[in-house]
């Protein structure tokens, strides 16, 4: 399978990626690893008329100590989140999470500021950022503007992102020794997530992000609402799909989804507490 | 687009379309026909090469994202005759039945090595899931790689 014919235009910086963008318009997507894009294009699902390659953006790769939160630049990749000394000692979870995006090969390719911008519902690093609380930094032709995770997310494959941002910087808190646990029920290894769960707990403090639950990534307020009230476990997991939106397809039912979410939250928030 | 990447040690100024795959550059344009495309989907790793030393899912590439790096495919494993260490292990193994997954499988493999020179059993498999084999020969896919890696440190 081959992409529809597109023009490629090679970004030096961020300010050229969004320059080129307002040159283009909306015919124009940014390329960062193109491990969602790629596919889409030779699908035929997306023809963008001029690929914004902002792939070698280099100063867009790095993890940060910045204090009370990790910053992780857009251009990041999923393996070098997953080998993170620095995450694996303030975010765990996130540098979990990452090892379980694809294979080894595509996580060699795929951006964490791609995945997050691309806003699939059953990719696995929105729905854990979303659990974490994290802010993404996004910038455009008048500067940059903050956006909590909480508010990214606006429909199936549809985020607050206009089409002249870029994801610059993912912003993800401390996780300051908070239990975690991720879980991800699919079929083979390299599968999308049929069910996941991103989780945290301290105390009666919790974060719940739920993995192909809905057109979005999805907080599970409920059951972090009822953990908060002193609730059992049992009994706040039973709540894991009360905020979700689950839709059938091949894999799985509606009710098999609903299931699923109450079966892994469960897991999840017994293992993290 | 005119782009510059260096296959096997030798440096190619090509001129491709920006839509064109980095497989299909190496197998049509340079005619390494080693690499082998399987699914198309960068489901099962058949078209996996190292891009500047990292093995990749080479469907799932721009070749113009190749241009001015480095690519090594199948082809430069074997030098005079003499198989690479890890095609070594695969034949003493019986690694491969058709053979079809087979370049994947030893770029794949030689790559994981790469980044973690002595894995335990679980992680060969773990770190070959990106790799599918339809005749399901993983137990001598492993074994192989095991026995490299044992090689390499003995």
């Amino acid at each position: 399978m081959i992409p529809a014919a597109f023009d490629y235009k090679r970004a030096g910086s961020a300010e050229e990626a969004i320059s080129l963008v307002g040159e283009y318009g909306e015919d124009a997507k940014f390329l960062a690893g193109g491990h969602s894009l790629l596919p889409l294009m030779k699908l035929r699902l997306a023809q963008p008329a001029v690929l914004i390659d902002i792939g070698r953006l280099s100063d867009l790769s790095y993890i940060r100590d910045a204090g009370d939160h990790i910053a992780i630049g857009a251009l990041t990749r999923h393996m070098d989140i997953e080998q993170s000394p620095l995450l694996g000692q303030h975010v765990p979870l996130l540098a979990h999470a990452a090892s379980h995006v694809g294979d080894p090969q595509v996580r060699h390719r795929g951006t964490i500021g791609g995945s997050i911008a691309h806003a699939d519902p059953a990719s696995d690093l929105p729905a854990t950022t979303l659990a974490l609380g994290a802010t993404y930094i996004v910038q455009g032709p008048t500067g940059t503007r903050e956006i909590p995770a909480a508010e990214f997310y606006l429909g199936f494959l549809e985020s607050a992102l206009a089409a002249d941002e870029i994801v610059t910087e993912i912003r993800v808190p401390k996780m300051n020794g908070a239990g975690w646990n991720f879980q991800k029920f699919n079929r083979r290894a390299q599968d999308w997530a049929i069910v996941g769960v991103a989780a945290w707990r301290r105390g009666n403090e919790s974060g719940i992000g739920l993995v192909n639950m809905g057109s979005t990534p999805i907080l599970a307020v409920s059951v972090s609402a009822a953990i908060a009230s002193g609730a059992a476990i049992d009994d706040a997991a039973k709540l894991a799909a009360t905020d979700a939106e689950p839709q059938a397809d091949l894999n799985a039912s509606i009710e098999y989804r609903t299931h699923l979410a109450q079966v892994l939250v469960r897991r999840a928030l017994t293992a993290a507490s | 687009m005119q782009i510059s990447v260096t296959v096997n040690g030798t440096t190619h100024e090509s001129d491709v379309e920006p839509r064109t795959l980095l497989v299909h550059y190496v197998r049509e344009n340079l005619g390494l026909t080693g690499t082998n495309i399987g699914c198309d989907t960068s489901s099962c790793g058949a078209c996996t090469l190292h891009l500047d030393g990292e093995a990749v899912k080479s469907c799932t590439v721009l070749a113009v994202q190749a241009d001015g790096q480095r690519v090594d495919t199948i082809e430069s494993l074997a030098i005079d005759g003499v198989l690479h260490p890890m095609q070594q292990a695969f034949m003493e193994n019986h690694g491969l039945q058709c053979g079809y997954c087979t370049p994947g499988m030893v770029m794949a493999s030689i790559g994981l090595l790469n980044e973690n020179p002595n894995p335990t059993e679980q992680q060969v498999r773990l770190g070959l899931e990106g790799n599918l084999c339809r005749c399901t020969g993983y137990h001598n896919i492993v074994k192989s790689v095991l026995a490299c890696a044992k090689g390499a440190h003995s």
